[in-house]
């Protein structure tokens, strides 16, 4: 048997990603007349003030009209834009679906959809307001790349990247404050698992908001005598194939973490690839196939055991499983 | 890759010119051969598919021809021109019209159009811009081409250029909402380098539009969305041409065509259950000769 989990939590600052994003889309904006806002009346929520002031004619505001919104995207790329589309991420995915499917995708446009405050990131608001479908959704379609960023660096990495991608691209903006994780000087790589923590025990995928609490965790599972890798799989699609294949062949199990539901999202795109390819035991952390309780976004991760602790305790299931 | 063919743009070039230059009557006459042969190829694509949407098809045919023989300003030997005139079929399920059209223009050539909706061919029962030259976005599920084409207006103005957008929608279609969301945006911003025609021909897939989910006053709901409405017979081409050619009041333009489904020929027109019936051997015969005695 392992130890108990005795390692400490560090806390320390942390960002709203939106800041980060405003910043690197008005740099982009002057760098490049290609760039364009489209939103559907969020420009306070999508953080689109500064924006709006500085290119007041390149900010397209289409009112509350997601459809809309994305068709209108859509004719913008056809046009010689660059369409950056921001909006509440259950709305601008749930509602515009078949137009990012048949507009976006199908139509294989350079544009770049931005799901702010996704997740539940809206809390309290409730499960209309949270988009914790949105990756099993994005995921199923094909040729959208999905990315999900875990700081302020890879959201900034993540933009620049999609204005250079020529494709359509889903990218989740984060409202819930997280710390940095990206270590310095790494770039934003598509398609490339960032490994933050490195282990041989078992292996800890997550993306977003769940990966500053990975990193607690491996240190909580330090503490117990497992060494974790953890894995920060940002590019949900496509996935990191050979960090994952080095996990599930070196680890003894693959624990994945995400604020989404765990039917079709990140930890399902996982056992996907691990199922066929190197199957190993695995435990799958998200929102369990319920609408969330009322709560604030810190107590609904608490709920659902979306915590360092509660990642930390299904690894050391795994390690536990295989030592017995 | 589909390619131009050569003797179909020289067609269309000297068709383009002559609709140009020439008196009414000896325009009229032109287009009516054009759109009529276009109907013969559309029901010889849709027999030899075995699939396809006849009804729709033969009551837009008369729009299209209108638009690439006098309207657009797209180059077949450049599709992708930025400064073209963006067209879309919102109404994606008429591909074999547009087509057809497409071939007549010369963007690649009529022979291909045997291989419609063939296993692996270009021609896939709904556009693909990725595979056929002139498609400016892959429509099929209903309500997507105004929003669209409410972007295209908006980048064309955003670029500084003249080039216009037009968008043919089924008359069924309008019962989708992201139309009117779109439609509101385009009378928002007074966009009048933007041209909604609408193909209204009273049927969808079903039963009769009005029967269905009733679209009347349809002229004045365009008109209470701040848009510039003209209705003319869809079948008329000198009609149609002067619906495009009117001066603009700095608004978005609908023209309501009011056209016959099945249009052209006796047994199908009207008929509810031609909007997607396939013609027998024999029917085509019988279409076939009608449209060219």
């Amino acid at each position: 048997m392992t130890g108990p989990l005795t390692g400490a939590v560090a806390t320390g600052e942390t960002f709203d990603c939106r800041v980060a994003f405003a910043e690197e889309l008005c740099a982009l904006a002057r760098a490049d007349e290609r760039v364009v806002a489209v939103c559907n009346d969020s420009v306070g929520s999508s953080n689109l003030g500064g924006f709006a002031a500085e290119f007041p004619d390149r900010l397209i505001n289409v009112g509350i009209a997601e459809q809309d919104m994305v068709g209108v995207a859509a004719g913008l790329a056809g046009g010689g834009f660059v369409p950056f589309v921001c909006g509440a991420a259950p709305f601008l995915t749930g509602r515009a679906l078949e137009q990012i499917k048949a507009d976006l995708a199908y139509s294989n446009v350079h544009a770049v959809l931005c799901g702010m405050s996704p997740g539940m990131a809206y809390g309290a608001l409730g499960p209309t307001h949270h988009s914790i479908e949105d990756l099993a959704w994005l995921r199923a379609i094909a040729g959208l790349t999905v990315v999900v960023p875990a700081d302020p660096v890879q959201t900034r990495g993540a933009l620049r990247w999609a204005l250079g991608h020529r494709g359509p691209v889903y990218l989740r903006i984060g409202r819930h404050k997280v710390p940095a994780v990206t270590p310095p000087g790494r770039d934003f790589l598509v398609g490339r698992a960032d490994t933050l923590v490195e282990g041989d025990d078992v292996t800890i995928v997550a993306a977003g908001t769940l990966v500053s609490r990975a990193v607690e965790a491996a240190a909580l599972l330090s503490g117990s005598g497992v060494r974790a890798r953890v894995l920060n799989m940002a590019t949900v699609k496509p996935l990191d194939e050979a960090a994952l294949f080095a996990a599930a062949t070196h680890t003894h199990g693959i624990v994945t973490a995400e604020e989404a539901t765990v039917h079709g999202g990140l930890g399902a795109a996982v056992a996907e690839f691990v199922v066929q390819h190197a199957p190993v035991p695995m435990r799958l952390l998200g929102v369990p196939g319920v609408f969330a309780p009322t709560g604030d976004t810190d107590f609904l991760l608490e709920h659902f055991g979306l915590t360092a602790r509660g990642i930390a305790t299904a690894a050391l299931g795994l390690a536990d499983a295989r030592r017995a | 890759m589909l390619q131009v063919d050569r003797e179909e743009l020289g067609r269309w070039r000297a068709l383009r010119r002559l609709v140009e230059t020439a008196d009414p009557p000896t325009r009229a006459a032109a287009l009516r051969a054009a759109a009529d042969r276009s109907r013969t190829v559309v029901i010889r694509t849709i027999r030899t598919a075995g699939m396809g949407h006849v009804g729709g098809d033969l009551s837009v045919i008369d729009i299209l021809t209108c638009l690439y023989a006098a309207v657009l300003r797209v180059d077949p030997e450049r599709a992708g021109w930025p400064d073209r005139d963006r067209f879309i079929l919102s109404k994606g399920h008429c591909a074999a019209a547009l087509y057809t059209t497409l071939a007549h223009s010369g963007f690649f050539p009529p022979a291909a159009l045997s291989t419609f909706m063939a296993p692996l061919s270009p021609l896939n029962g709904h556009p693909d811009r990725n595979k056929v030259p002139g498609v400016e976005t892959n429509t099929g599920p209903l309500g997507h081409g105004l929003p669209v084409g409410v972007g295209a207006a908006i980048a064309g103005r955003l670029a500084g250029s003249s080039r216009r957008v037009y968008v043919v929608l089924g008359d069924g279609e309008l019962q989708e909402g992201s139309n009117w969301e779109a439609a509101m945006a385009a009378g928002h911003r007074d966009l009048d380098n933007l041209t909604a025609v609408v193909d209204r021909n009273r049927l969808q897939q079903g039963a009769r539009t009005e029967a269905t989910n009733r679209l009347e006053p349809l002229a004045g709901k365009w008109r209470s969305f701040g848009w510039q409405v003209s209705e003319v017979d869809g079948h008329d081409h000198l009609a149609l041409l002067a619906a495009f050619a009117e001066p603009g009041a700095g608004r978005p333009r609908c023209v309501i065509a009011n056209t016959v489904k099945g249009k052209g020929v006796s047994f199908m027109e009207d008929r509810v259950e031609w909007h997607h019936k396939v013609p027998s051997a024999e029917q085509a015969e019988a279409a076939l000769l009608e449209l060219a005695p």
